[in-house]
């Protein structure tokens, strides 16, 4: 078995990169004033639709349906998108998916490619696969280009560089724009504005000669082939429909059935990401359009590891999910731990389910992804389209723990438990870095009684590995700290 | 077997369990208003995203054009091929088409661009575009620094998203604008233009 290639080679485990992030100072204080702010935001702008649960509960309808009939919606993508005038391509994995785009790029003729933000070219590393055959890509989202500058990694789904503060982004744009292009003007300041224009020239000039461009996409409709991207800044604008060819890399799990269901992700995605009304802009284009944008588009759907994902029946709801991050700004974990500790590029809460789904949970990191959580069950409180992420948390524990049926590749293969001693390992570790720090999350810690349903006789958490072999005293209505606590003798 | 067998294949073997019928229970709109009303809602929405809103009717828009221009201190103005012409019969700058063959570095010469608009949304301050002939290629509202959009109300306004999606088409290319380009990704400091245009000014036309 290969695995699933999530954009990031071996990571330390969960436990070691958070106990890092802990430690760095800077770090935790600009991530806990990102993650408050845009969660106090979001809960105004979500608190202004009256309908909200019923958009969360349709937006979750159209998903699952959708996933429920998943191969005859992309088929219908496919013949909707052909008759745009586009060409679609299927890549099974992220070699297939990065051998296509490479390709496609060769055939035009051109060495650089200018992106727009794009968690699936992430997963696949696809700038890494266009660097190793020559051709270079350019991040134009601001935070991402703030990222790629760093020679970093993205912490978060919607702010890539939260963890950077104002002087440290000065000071990569003065050592690192000139490289790359046009450099960052003389003295260039710290304040957001100075910072915005230089990366507004900066790019500029690379928008302007681009030739192929390279992006995602929120959404894509089976009945008329129409793409979705949304974004704030006109980068993506830009990159959608300047160049001469456009290449749209979307995972499968992308697609809805019909127009008139945008309605209502256009209503929660907003809200639910940057906690506007509407973001600033939403580009949808059809195939080609005669005279106005690329000539040339393609759709590369991917796979790797959706499928396998879609074959467990309670680790497929992470499929539903539309990457608005609000899980991540209300996570007590991301908080403290940071999004590099996820190692993958979906962090937070989210992450921990989605990565060791798609990868499975051979290597020491996604083992621990499933342990980066206290399952207090706030993730699954803000998902606009209601995935119980508590629940698939608690599943791949047990997947972990004590092994089963998983798919991979394509192929039903039981898993062996993983040895005792690992599992119990990553959940001590785990359990000490959230119980060793204890302020951030007295608040909201609590076991659900959803998660205890599932898990009638053993202690779901960190606990598990031990309740294999303790009888464990009926159902707890105890918080995990308390128990902990209480079997382990330590105070707080 | 080709990629795209393999993954129908497998999604067919995963792919289990009950359907689920999607409920469309949700708001069709989000209040009762006035046309009125509706018109101050989307003034609000569009002021509050730091867009700049102005109120003519067909006799006044050709002055607030050439005054909006003026402040501005724009020489040159982009023109999408059917905008009513007596809309810059006051204005001075000189026109700019967009040609097939201008480049966009041409366009990035301009400073302003003026268009209409397929629809505008009152509850969520959004206007689109549908590259119809008073807007013009997706291009002419991007590169220039400085858009004005030109709403025809009642007409064009609709309250909610459900109402807009029912009156858009698909086919065309669509552009979702609420207020001007902006970033937050800056320890979250909201930063008006990056790569749009940084300042949006709406002209309701009808709205006296
Ligand atoms: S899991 Fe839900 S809350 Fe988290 S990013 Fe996805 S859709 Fe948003």
């Amino acid at each position: 078995m290969t695995g699933t290639y999530l954009g990031m080679p071996a990571f330390p485990a969960f436990p070691e990169a958070a106990g890092e992030a802990v430690r760095d100072e800077v770090l935790r204080a600009n991530l806990r004033h990102a993650t408050h702010t845009i969660r106090d935001k979001r809960a105004r702008a979500v608190a202004e639709l009256e309908d909200w649960d019923r958009l969360r509960a349709a937006g979750k309808a159209i998903k699952d349906h959708t996933l429920r009939h998943l191969d005859c919606y992309l088929l219908q993508l496919e013949e909707s998108v052909t008759a745009a005038g586009g060409t679609v391509h299927w890549a099974a994995d992220a070699d297939e998916a990065n051998r296509i785009v490479t390709d496609l790029v060769r055939a035009t003729g051109e060495r650089e490619v200018v992106k727009v933000k794009s968690m699936a070219t992430q997963e696949i590393g696809l700038n890494e696969a266009l660097e190793a055959a020559g051709i270079a890509a350019y991040e134009t989202d601001l935070a991402e280009l703030i990222v790629q500058l760093g020679h970093d990694r993205p912490s978060h789904i919607l702010v890539p560089a939260i963890h950077r503060n104002r002087g440290e982004i000065r000071d990569i744009f003065r050592s690192e724009m000139g490289s790359w292009g046009r450099p960052a003007p003389e003295g260039l300041g710290d304040d957001p504005r100075e910072l915005a224009e230089a990366a507004r020239l900066h790019l500029r000039e690379k928008f302007l000669r681009a030739e192929v461009a390279v992006s995602g996409a929120n959404f894509m409709v089976a009945e008329t082939g129409t793409m979705v991207v949304f974004e704030s800044e006109g980068n993506g604008r830009m990159c959608l429909t300047l160049p001469e060819t456009l290449i749209s890399v979307v995972g499968i799990e992308k697609v809805v059935p019909t127009f008139r269901d945008l309605e209502v992700f256009l209503q929660t995605l907003p809200r639910s990401s940057t906690a506007e009304r509407m973001n600033p802009y939403t580009t949808m284009w059809t195939g080609t359009a005669a005279g106005d944008g690329p000539s040339a588009f393609h759709l590369v759907l991917l796979d790797n590891g959706r499928t396998d994902t879609l074959a467990d029946e309670t680790g497929r709801q992470a499929l539903r999910c539309i990457r608005c991050s609000a899980c991540l700004n209300v996570c007590p974990v991301y908080e403290r731990a940071g999004g590099h500790a996820y190692g993958s590029v979906y962090p937070g809460p989210i992450g921990a389910i989605l990565s060791p789904q798609l990868r499975g949970t051979g290597s020491e990191i996604d083992a621990t992804l499933p342990y980066a959580s206290t399952l207090c069950g706030a993730c699954y409180e803000v998902c606009p389209v209601a995935i119980d992420i508590p629940e698939v948390l608690v599943h791949l524990r047990e997947r972990v723990a004590q092994g089963g049926p998983v798919t991979r590749e394509g192929i039903r293969v039981t898993l062996r438990p993983a040895h005792g001693h690992t599992a119990e390992r990553a959940a001590m570790r785990a359990a000490r870095l959230l119980l060793d720090r204890p302020g951030a999350l007295r608040a909201g810690e609590r076991l659900l009684a959803r998660a205890r349903r599932l898990a009638p006789r053993r202690l779901p958490g960190p606990g598990r590995a031990w309740t294999d072999t303790r009888a464990l005293p009926a159902i707890p209505a105890e918080s995990f700290r308390d128990w902990w606590t209480r079997e382990r003798g330590t105070s707080q | 077997m080709s990629s795209k067998d393999r993954i129908l294949a497998r999604i067919r073997r995963a792919a289990s369990g009950p359907d689920s019928a999607v409920p469309r229970d949700y708001l069709r709109v989000h209040g009762a208003r006035t046309p009125a009303e509706s018109a101050d809602l989307l003034a609000a929405n569009l002021a509050e995203y730091r867009a700049k809103v102005h109120r003519t009717d067909e006799d006044g828009i050709a002055l607030l054009l050439m005054r909006l221009l003026a402040e501005r201190g724009s020489q040159t103005v982009l023109v999408p091929p059917a905008l009513p012409p007596h809309w810059l019969a006051a204005a001075d700058p000189v026109r700019i088409h967009d040609r097939a063959a201008s480049t966009p570095a041409e366009l990035d010469a301009v400073e302003s661009v003026v268009t209409g608009c397929a629809l505008a949304i009152a509850e969520t301050g959004t206007i689109v575009l549908d590259a119809g002939p008073d807007q013009g290629r997706r291009r002419i509202t991007l590169i220039p620094d400085h858009h004005i959009c030109v709403v025809r109300v009642p007409e064009q306004l609709v309250d909610s998203v459900p109402q807009a999606l029912e009156r858009l088409d698909p086919t065309r290319p669509l552009t979702w604008i609420s207020g001007p380009s902006a970033t937050s990704d800056i320890e979250l400091d909201r930063v008006e233009g990056v790569h749009g245009p940084r300042t949006l000014e709406v002209i309701l036309l009808g709205a006296q």
